[in-house]
């Protein structure tokens, strides 16, 4: 085996060039392509980020945890600009677990970007002038005459030395002060703002990828873990005899609720979680375990479980709307006068969302090997998870089973998916006490029933909306009443407003009221917790609005903004009208807006602001006389500053459309006494690849900074897409997912 | 318990276990091969798609017994130290997200190619029907298979 390196960019060149014939020869093994090549000579440190080897192989630690967002790529490209570096000479490593290094190794929010730019381009601008320092000292040069540019370090007189043979005495210079880096012009980036596929692709093409689904250690067994179908219940005794006489079992037990493991905050995200109650089946194999759950007789005590209901929460909701009331957010003193002047047009809509899942393809997961303490020796544990907060797992394990954080060992691993799901660890919770308990180090593997019986469902709700127009076109009037749900008191994620919406920050005749209903389902955040819901009611509404006062909607819409003007200037979390105003001009433009569309087609619009993107969407749907409805195309317009990966950003924009398409058009969880009523993907289906639009995507790339596009283009979607069948039937479509409404996606 | 010997990727291998064990299991946990993926156990999903005699099956819902020809997983798609077309096609595309869905995407996918090299997108949507993708990569996935048929045809004009 020799030692070559793959580089994933020369991989990328060979294959597109090859184009006929193309056979790639891979002269490493498999853990060396996935662990960073391994090579023989001697590598030399210069931040914790970086190392580079004497034959000039840059390895570039990524620091957050990867679910798909890409950022395993797009935070070592940040430093490789910064450094000088040829892309090509890089390998990304997934850094260790080790937050005294790595800082806040989390990822969601879509903030790994705008949280992580400046640090990256630090820790790229400090390996550059220790390579500097480096060439200065052993070309005797000056260290104003030199620049690092394609991995060497260049004098003004044409002479150089590649990072290669610099690299041990640049390990050797002292650390520059942060306050004196400077940075690159970004009109000289090379690597930033180019399309770089995902340093992974080649590992994930050969299935040698490894995430926390395939760990496998020595020793290890597997194990299922069965809950009370009603969430909240425990077991009190189960058929343990005739489950552990089944072929491939080891043992079963009976697991209690444990509230020392944290408990999960609906309301904020902490990643902590209660251990819930149940049946843990230790085996020889996966399928073993399985088979036996199928098997298990248990006896629950259901006297302090769910008794959600659907339905109810669906007739109180409407009770609550009829009669108005809630918590005011926003007066809009002329509202009350607009609506009931008679020279306005009025309209009226309840609008309604369900609960969703999470559903990532990788069904939840854990490894642990937990070690107990001996004379001397303390108790220990090693983790192996996905995880979008991996460290947090820590505290768990010294929670709940007494073991110290600093004798835990935590793997985080590639995620089959996360959207805000693994960001709570409740199955952590579980593979640790099933470890503990049985003395075995085991792989705890979640059925997809499992998967959606046990999610921290995105939220469900209802908003009552009335709205008039004044007779010259104008909105007169905003009457918005959200209707969510609560745990204790708090609005669990992504339920409620949270103030900075399009219409409480930019209309001055808008009321908005809030209420609250309780709920024991588990909630948490999905991809772009409450944008993704509130998106669809407030821009299907302005599009109500817009008919109403037939205006064209684009015009509407843009008036809304009024000025160009950042609501709060310089906070990021905070409406820019002149970037919104931008992106929706520029949507409409590329989608063709105002064409005259055939018959039984449609444009819709819609627009919105959230994790600091500007994002605007058209979507072309056309539909036939049995409520069959294509979506053809989307247009994207996004404003999220300067794109650091072309290709990742415009993935992520694509995976959007589909996700918010899927969830719109298919996706319902419902709650029965409790019980979750969707059992896998026969009931809870995943838009398939028949009915992908074409996405047709758009930057500006503006002077802001940059900010994350792992969740922002979901939320306009679904109002573009219901605006579109209205335009397309005059229908008005005022509750997902579609299917319920009979219109069926093709 | 019973003796299988399966072949699977060329090798003929021998497992020991219960005979409605799906074959998916037999192949990651008994032959430690976890490129085939579990997404859910019902034929949903395709994510454990693997080809038997060359045919696209879900390993989820195949019992070991019921295994009647040579098995051949992502791992083994592409013979000796060489890439398969579709797996040069989808590293030049940039497919994946997460990656969870991919291998099975690609084993579909190359059974599609075998028998028709010149698909359509609704051939390749059909030949792909089964296969969900949650990070939602479709558009590029159709890419990539019409980049890996040219590959395949050119392949096969130099012989
Ligand atoms: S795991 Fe076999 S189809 Fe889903
Ligand atoms: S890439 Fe994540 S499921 Fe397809």
């Amino acid at each position: 085996m020799n030692s070559k390196k793959i580089s994933r960019r020369n991989l990328f060149k060979a294959s597109a060039i090859a184009g006929g014939g193309l056979m790639l020869k891979l002269s490493l093994p498999a853990n060396a392509l996935e662990d960073g090549a391994t090579t023989l000579v001697k590598s030399s440190e210069l931040n914790f980020y970086v190392k580079i080897a004497s034959d000039g192989q840059i390895t570039i630690y990524a620091p957050n945890p990867e679910m798909g967002q890409g950022i395993k790529t797009t935070l070592p490209m940040i430093i490789a600009e910064e450094m000088g570096a040829n892309w090509d000479d890089v390998e990304v490593v997934l850094a260790p677990i080790d937050p005294a290094k790595f800082g806040l190794q989390g990822s969601g929010g879509s903030m790994s970007v705008t949280r992580n730019f400046d640090a990256m381009r630090r820790m790229g601008a400090s390996a550059r002038e220790m390579l500097i320092g480096a060439a200065s000292q052993l070309m005797e040069v000056e260290r104003r005459d030199l620049k690092a540019e394609s991995s060497q370090v260049i004098h003004g007189s044409g002479r150089s030395m590649t990072f290669g043979q610099l690299a041990s005495v640049a390990a050797q210079q002292p650390v520059p002060v942060p306050e004196q880096l400077s940075f690159k012009d970004p009109r000289s980036y090379s690597i930033i703002g180019t399309s770089v596929g995902s340093v992974d692709n080649l590992v994930i093409a050969t299935g040698l990828s490894k995430f926390g689904i395939d760990v496998d250690v020595p020793g290890m067994k597997f194990a299922s873990y069965t809950r009370c179908p009603r969430p909240g219940g425990k077991a009190i005794s189960f058929n343990r005899a005739e489950i552990k006489a089944l072929p491939g079992v080891v043992d079963a037990f009976i697991l209690q609720p444990d509230a020392r493991s944290g408990k999960a905050s609906m309301a904020f995200l902490e990643g902590l979680a209660e251990l819930q109650g149940g049946v843990a089946i230790v085996g020889d194999d996966t399928w073993s375990v399985f088979a036996a759950k199928a098997k298990l007789k248990v006896n629950w005590d259901e006297s302090a479980a769910s008794a959600d209901q659907w339905s109810k929460m669906v007739t109180d909701a409407r009770a609550i709307a009829a009669k108005g009331g809630g918590e005011v957010k926003l007066v809009g003193a002329s509202v009350p006068e607009a609506l009931s002047d008679s020279n306005n047009r009025t309209i009226e809509g309840f609008y309604e969302f369900p609960y969703v899942a999470h559903v990532c393809m990788e069904p939840m997961n854990c490894t642990v090997d937990f070690r107990k303490g001996t004379a001397g020796k303390p108790a220990s544990m090693e983790i192996w998870l996905g995880s979008q907060f991996p460290n947090q797992v820590k505290e768990i394990a010294e929670n709940m089973l007494g073991v110290k954080q600093e004798n835990v060992k935590v793997h985080g691993l590639r995620m089959g998916g996360g959207f805000g799901r693994r960001a709570v660890h409740d199955f952590a919770a579980e593979a640790m006490a099933i470890s503990h308990k049985s003395g075995l180090p085991v792989k705890l593997t979640w059925t997809r029933t499992d998967d959606i019986h046990n999610d921290y469902f995105r939220v469900g709700g209802f908003e009552n909306m009335k709205g008039a127009v004044s007779p010259d076109g104008k909105l007169a009037a905003w009457d918005q009443h959200y209707i969510g749900f609560a745990d204790s008191g708090k609005p669990v994620i992504g339920s409620g407003l949270r103030g900075n919406e399009l219409p409480m920050v930019a209309f001055d005749n808008a009321s908005v009221r809030q209420s609250m209903m309780p709920v024991a389902t588990a909630c948490g955040a999905w991809r772009a917790p409450g944008s993704n819901t509130n998106a669809f009611v407030e821009q299907s509404f302005i599009h109500e609005l817009a008919n109403l006062a037939e205006r064209d909607h684009v015009e509407f819409l843009t008036e809304l903004m009024g000025s160009r003007r950042w609501i709060d200037e310089g906070n990021i979390s905070a409406l820019n009208t002149g970037r919104a105003i931008d992106v929706i001009k520029l949507a409409a433009e590329k989608a063709g807006w105002g064409r005259k569309m055939p018959e039984g087609t449609g444009l819709g619009l819609a627009f919105y602001f959230c994790h600091a993107a500007h994002v605007a969407e058209v979507a072309e749907v056309s539909v036939d006389a049995d409520k069959n409805y294509r979506v053809k195309r989307v247009t994207v317009a996004v404003d999220v500053g300067p794109i650091i990966n072309m290709s990742g950003a415009i993935n992520q924009v694509q995976g959007s459309i589909v996700d918010g398409l899927s969830t719109m058009a298919l996706q319902e969880i419902t709650m029965q006494n409790g019980r979750i009523e969707q059992d896998n993907f026969h009931q809870y289906p995943v838009m398939r690849i028949a009915s992908t639009p074409e996405i047709d995507v758009h930057f500006i790339q503006s002077d802001n900074k940059p900010t994350g596009l792992g969740e922002p283009a979901l939320p306009p979607l679904a109002p573009a897409v219901t605006n579109a069948i209205f335009a397309a039937t005059g229908e008005r479509i005022r509750s997902m997912p579609l299917s319920n409404a009979g219109f069926k996606l093709v | 318990m019973s003796k299988y010997t399966l072949s699977v990727n060329g090798e003929n291998l021998e497992v020991d276990v219960v005979p409605d064990m799906p074959l998916l299991w037999v192949l990651r946990d008994k032959l430690k091969l976890t490129g085939t993926k579990f997404g859910c156990g019902i034929a949903q999903c395709g994510s454990c798609t693997v080809h038997i005699d060359g045919v696209a099956v879900r390993s989820c819902v195949l019992p070991v017994s019921a295994v009647s020809g040579p098995v051949t997983t992502i791992e083994g798609l592409a013979p000796g130290d060489d890439l398969h077309p579709l797996q040069s096609a989808w590293i030049e595309h940039d497919v994946p997200q997460c990656g969870y869905c991919q291998a099975g995407q690609i084993m579909s996918a190359a059974a599609l190619l075998s028998n028709n090299s010149q698909p359509s997108d609704d051939d390749i949507d059909q030949a792909l029907a089964g296969n969900y993708c949650r990070c939602g990569t479709y558009v590029r996935i159709r890419k990539a298979v019409h980049t890996a048929a040219s590959f395949y045809n050119a392949d096969k004009r130099n012989g």
